[in-house]
C-alpha cells in the first residue's frame, strides 16, 4: 500500500512535467492541424537555457533559503522568456512559409527542425551530459519510522513513504501556471481570438482576427509551458543532456493524444495517466519496458478512440 | 496554380518596399533576433571544470559572428535572386580574407576569440563586420536583376528520356571509375562510403515511396523493417544456419534474402492491420511508436537479440558460393586474381545496385498493374475509392506489405554489409532520413528519390572528406560533428524552397491521346 502511495506521487510529478509539453503540443494541433515535432527539443532548448541562467545566478543560489525561490523565480521567468523566443522565431522561419502548403511538408520540416536543434546544442554545448546541483533537497516522511534526523507523521515499519519538497514545488508550479494559462485562454481577447482561430480560421481571419499573429501567440505560449516543464524537469532529475528531448517529446504527445488533441484540459489529464503509468509500470512490471509501455498507449488510444478522452470527435465530410 | 503564385510573389515584389532606411530596420531586427536567440545558448558554454563542477565559458567571439550573420540574411532578404548569389559570394570571400588575416590563435568552436580582452574585441568583430557587410549588400543592391519572368523550368523531352538512362550507366560503371580515379587503396572508401551508402538509402527510399508515394500512407517508422530484415538475416546466418545444416553456410545471404523480405512483409501486414483506420498525422505517429517498440524490444530482449552488444561476426555474402577470402576456394583463386578486399566491396555495390534497381523495376510496374492504380485512387481519395468498390484493406496491406518487403531486404544487406548490427542502427532518426529523402526527391517520383538520396546522404557523407574547411575554421573544426545539423538545416530550406520536393511534376499512367504532365500542386499525397 505505502508502495503503491510514494509511486502514485511519483507520477503525479512526472505527470505534471509531461502535461506542461503536452499542452504545446495540443494547442499547435488544435490551431493549425500539424505535429510539431521540434516541440520535444524546444523543451530541450529550454533545460539547456534554465541551466544556464541558473548557473549565471550562481552565488544566489548557494545562498539558501528565500534565495533560492528567488533564484528559482529568476530562472523560471528568464527560461520562459527566451525559449518563447526560439518557438516564435522556429514559426517564423520553419513553419510560416509553409502554411497552406500541402499537408506534408510542415511535417518534414518540423522534422529538420527537431534535428537541427538536437545537433545544435551538441554542437554548441557540448555531447556530455550536464549534472546540476540539487537545488531543493529533503522533504516530508509521510509513512515511516522517525530517526532523529526525521520525523514521520504515520510511524509504519514498511516501505514508508516521502514527499519530497521539490515535488511540492513541481506540482504547486504546474497548478498556478496552468490556472494562469486556462484564465489567459477562456477570459482574455486573446484568447478569445485563438479559440475562434481553432474553430474556423477563415471565418476568423474575416472576422479581422489576426490569424498569423494568434499562431505565433500559440507557439509562444507552448514554448513559455514547455520551458516551466524543462526547469521542473532538471529540479527532478539533476541532468541535462542535448537527447533528453525526443522521448519526452513524444510522452507528451502521448499525453496529448491520450486526452483528446485540441482539448486543455485533456492535455493535462492525458499526461498525468501517462505519468502514473510509467511509474507503476517500472514499480511492479520492468522498469526496462517502461518506454515500451508509453508508446504501446499511444497505438492502442490512436487505434482504439482516436479522438481520446476528452477530444471531440472528428466528422469525416464528404 | 504555377502562374497565380508567380503571379502573387511579383505584385509582393512590387509592393516591397525597398528603400534604404526599411532594409536597415529590417537588418537590425534580424540581427536582434540573432541576439536574442544567441545569448543563453550561443554566448554561454556550459562545460565541467577540473572538481566537475558545471561552469560557463563566455564566447563572446562566437556571438559577434552570428550577430552580423543575422544582419547580413536581414539584408538578404531585400536583394533579388542574382543579387542575393552576388551577396552571398562576396560575404562569403570577405570572410575568407577575414580568417586568413587573422590567423590561428585561440579558437574556440573555430572562432578566433582573444583571451586577453574578450568582450572588446568581439566588440570590433561586431562593428568591423556590420560596416563590411552593409558596404557589400550595397555593392550588391546594384546589380541589375534580370527583368525576365521567371518561368517554370521545362526539362526538354530528350532529358526526361535520357536522363535516367545515363543515370543509369554511370551508376554501373561507378566503381570502375572510383578505381580509375582512386586507385584501388583510395577506392574502397568511395564505393563504400558512397557507392553502397547511397544506394542503400536510394532502395529504402524507393521501398517508402510505394507506401508513402503511392498509397498515401505516411509511415514514420518505416526503420522497423530494415530492422526486421538485418535482424532476420543476422540470426539466421549465425546461429540457425550453423546448427542445423551448415553446408548451407556460403550461401546464407541467398537463402535468407528472400526469408527476410517475407518476414518484413509478414511485420508490414502484422503492423499495418491495426492501423487501417487512420490517417495523415495520425499514422505518421502510431507508425513512429511501432518503429520505436520494435527498436526497444530489440534493445531490452537480451536473449534473442543480445541487446545493446548487437550481433556480431555475421557471414558477409559468397560470390554465389565463393568466399571472399585468400583462401584456394575463395573468389580471387578460382577466378585467377589477386587477392583483395576490393573485390568484396565492388561485389556489394553491384548486389545493392541489383536490388534497388529490382525495387524500381517492380514499383514500375506495379504502377500498371490494377493494384498500382488502386493505391494512387487510394492517394487521392478513400471514400470515392471505397464508393468504386475498390477493397481498400487490401490495398493497404498491400502496399505496407510489399514496401516492407523491400526494407527487410535492404536491411539484409545492410547487415551482410556491415557484419555487425546493433539496435544504434535502428533509431527514429533512420525513418526520418528516409522519408525525408521521399519526401525532399518529390513524392511517387523515382527520380526525384534517387536524386534526393545522392544530395542528402552523399552530401553529409562529404563533410567527412572536408578537410580542407580545417585551413578556414581551424584545426578544432571538425566537419563531421555539423553532418546532422546541416542535414536538418537542409531539411528546412529545401521544404520550404521547393514544399512538393524536388521533382514535383507526375507523368500519369493512364492518359487520353496525349501525354500531359500533372504538377505536384493537384495530386494529393499524404492525405492518407
Amino acid at each position: 500500500m505505502e508502495y503503491f502511495v510514494q509511486q502514485l506521487i511519483n507520477g503525479i510529478t512526472l505527470g505534471s512535467i509531461y502535461g506542461l509539453i503536452a499542452i504545446g503540443y495540443t494547442m499547435v494541433f488544435g490551431i493549425i492541424g500539424m505535429v510539431n515535432f521540434a516541440h520535444g527539443d524546444v523543451f530541450m532548448l529550454s533545460t539547456f537555457i534554465a541551466l544556464i541562467v541558473l548557473l549565471l545566478l550562481g552565488s544566489l543560489v548557494t545562498a539558501g533559503g528565500a534565495m533560492i525561490a528567488l533564484a528559482l523565480l529568476v530562472v523560471l521567468i528568464a527560461s520562459m522568456l527566451l525559449t518563447s523566443v526560439w518557438s516564435w522565431a522556429i514559426e517564423r522561419i520553419a513553419y510560416r512559409p509553409l502554411r497552406g502548403s500541402f499537408r506534408l511538408a510542415p511535417l518534414i520540416s518540423a522534422i529538420g527542425m527537431s534535428i537541427f536543434l538536437m545537433n545544435f546544442v551538441q554542437v554548441v554545448q557540448g555531447p556530455r551530459n550536464k549534472p546540476v546541483p540539487t537545488l531543493i533537497d529533503g522533504g516530508f516522511c509521510i509513512a515511516g519510522q522517525s530517526t532523529p534526523q526525521k520525523t514521520c507523521l504515520i510511524a509504519s515499519d514498511g516501505f514508508g513513504i516521502n514527499l519530497a519538497y521539490k515535488q511540492i514545488v513541481i506540482v504547486l508550479v504546474t497548478i498556478v501556471l496552468l490556472a494562469a494559462f486556462w484564465y489567459l485562454v477562456q477570459r482574455t481577447s486573446l484568447g478569445r481570438a485563438q479559440r475562434a482561430c481553432e474553430q474556423d480560421s477563415k471565418m476568423a481571419r474575416l472576422m479581422g482576427i489576426d490569424v498569423d499573429r494568434t499562431v505565433s501567440v500559440t507557439f509562444v505560449m507552448g514554448a513559455a509551458l514547455a520551458a516551466v516543464a524543462g526547469l521542473l524537469y532538471m529540479l527532478q532529475y539533476n541532468v541535462v543532456s542535448f537527447s533528453d528531448g525526443f522521448v519526452p517529446g513524444v510522452k507528451a504527445f502521448t499525453a496529448a493524444v491520450l486526452g483528446g488533441i485540441g482539448s486543455l484540459p485533456g492535455a493535462v489529464l492525458g499526461g498525468l495517466i501517462i505519468g502514473l503509468i510509467e511509474s507503476l509500470w517500472s514499480a511492479y512490471f520492468s522498469i526496462d519496458y517502461k518506454d515500451v509501455a508509453a508508446f504501446s498507449i499511444l497505438a492502442i488510444t490512436l487505434i482504439f478512440l482516436p479522438s481520446g478522452l476528452l477530444g471531440k470527435p472528428e466528422v469525416e465530410k464528404v | 496554380m504555377a502562374t497565380a503564385k508567380g503571379g502573387m510573389e511579383a505584385a509582393s515584389d512590387e509592393a516591397r518596399d525597398d528603400s534604404l532606411r526599411t532594409v536597415l530596420i529590417d537588418a537590425a531586427k534580424a540581427a536582434a533576433l540573432m541576439l536574442a536567440l544567441g545569448v543563453p545558448i550561443l554566448l554561454l558554454r556550459t562545460d565541467q571544470d577540473m572538481s566537475n563542477r558545471l561552469v560557463l565559458l563566455p564566447r563572446f567571439g562566437l556571438l559577434a559572428y552570428a550577430v552580423v550573420i543575422g544582419w547580413a540574411l536581414g539584408l538578404m532578404r531585400h536583394l533579388g535572386a542574382r543579387g542575393r548569389i552576388v551577396f552571398a559570394g562576396l560575404v562569403g570571400l570577405a570572410g575568407y580574407a577575414v580568417k586568413m588575416a587573422a590567423g590561428d590563435g585561440d579558437t574556440i568552436g573555430g572562432f578566433r576569440v582573444d583571451l586577453l580582452a574578450p568582450a572588446l574585441s568581439s566588440f570590433g568583430i561586431l562593428v568591423v563586420g556590420l560596416l563590411c557587410v552593409t558596404a557589400l549588400y550595397l555593392a550588391a543592391r546594384s546589380v541589375p536583376e534580370s527583368t525576365v519572368e521567371r518561368t517554370a523550368l521545362h526539362v526538354p523531352e530528350a532529358v526526361e528520356i535520357w536522363g535516367p538512362r545515363v543515370g543509369l550507366l554511370l551508376l554501373a560503371a561507378y566503381p570502375l571509375l572510383a578505381l580509375m580515379f582512386a586507385g584501388s587503396a583510395g577506392s574502397i572508401k568511395w564505393i563504400d562510403n558512397f557507392g553502397i551508402q547511397i544506394m542503400i538509402y536510394i532502395m529504402l527510399g524507393w521501398g517508402l515511396n510505394i507506401v508513402v508515394g503511392l498509397a498515401g500512407l505516411l509511415d514514420l517508422g518505416y526503420v522497423a523493417f530494415y530492422a526486421v530484415g538485418a535482424y532476420a538475416y543476422a540470426l539466421l546466418a549465425t546461429s540457425v544456419i550453423p546448427n542445423t545444416i551448415p553446408e548451407l553456410g556460403p550461401w546464407a545471404f541467398w537463402i535468407c534474402l528472400p526469408i527476410a523480405g517475407i518476414l518484413a512483409a509478414m511485420w508490414g501486414v502484422l503492423l499495418g492491420f491495426p492501423v487501417l483506420r487512420l490517417r495523415g498525422d495520425y499514422l505518421a505517429i502510431v507508425t513512429l511508436a511501432f518503429g520505436e517498440i520494435i527498436r526497444l524490444v530489440l534493445i531490452n530482449w537480451i536473449d534473442f537479440t543480445n541487446g545493446y552488444a548487437g550481433i556480431s561476426g555475421i557471414p558477409r555474402p559468397s560470390f554465389f558460393g565463393f568466399p571472399f577470402n585468400a583462401s584456394d576456394e575463395g573468389f580471387a583463386a578460382t577466378f585467377g586474381l589477386e587477392f583483395t578486399p576490393l573485390h568484396r566491396t565492388i561485389f556489394l555495390f553491384y548486389v545493392i545496385l541489383a536490388l534497388a534497381l529490382l525495387t524500381n523495376w517492380a514499383t514500375v510496374r506495379l504502377r500498371r498493374l490494377p493494384i498500382g492504380r488502386a493505391w494512387e485512387a487510394l492517394r487521392e481519395d478513400e471514400i470515392a475509392c471505397r464508393s468504386l468498390g475498390i477493397n481498400t484493406t487490401n490495398t493497404k496491406l498491400t502496399a505496407f506489405a510489399i514496401g516492407a518487403m523491400f526494407g527487410g531486404f535492404a536491411g539484409s544487406f545492410f547487415a551482410a554489409r556491415q557484419g555487425f548490427i546493433s539496435p544504434e542502427s535502428f533509431t527514429f532518426m533512420e525513418s526520418a532520413v528516409i522519408l525525408a529523402i521521399v519526401v525532399l526527391g518529390g513524392m511517387g517520383s523515382q527520380v526525384g528519390v534517387a536524386i534526393a538520396a545522392v544530395a542528402m546522404i552523399g552530401g553529409t557523407e562529404l563533410l567527412r572528406e572536408l578537410d580542407w574547411l580545417k585551413t578556414i575554421f581551424g584545426n578544432d573544426f571538425d566537419p563531421t560533428q555539423y553532418r546532422m545539423l546541416l542535414f536538418g538545416l537542409a531539411m528546412v530550406v529545401l521544404m520550404i524552397w521547393k514544399p512538393r520536393g524536388l521533382i514535383s511534376t507526375r507523368a500519369p499512367t493512364v492518359y487520353l491521346k496525349e501525354r500531359k504532365a500533372v504538377s505536384g500542386d493537384l495530386v494529393k499525397e499524404g492525405h492518407g
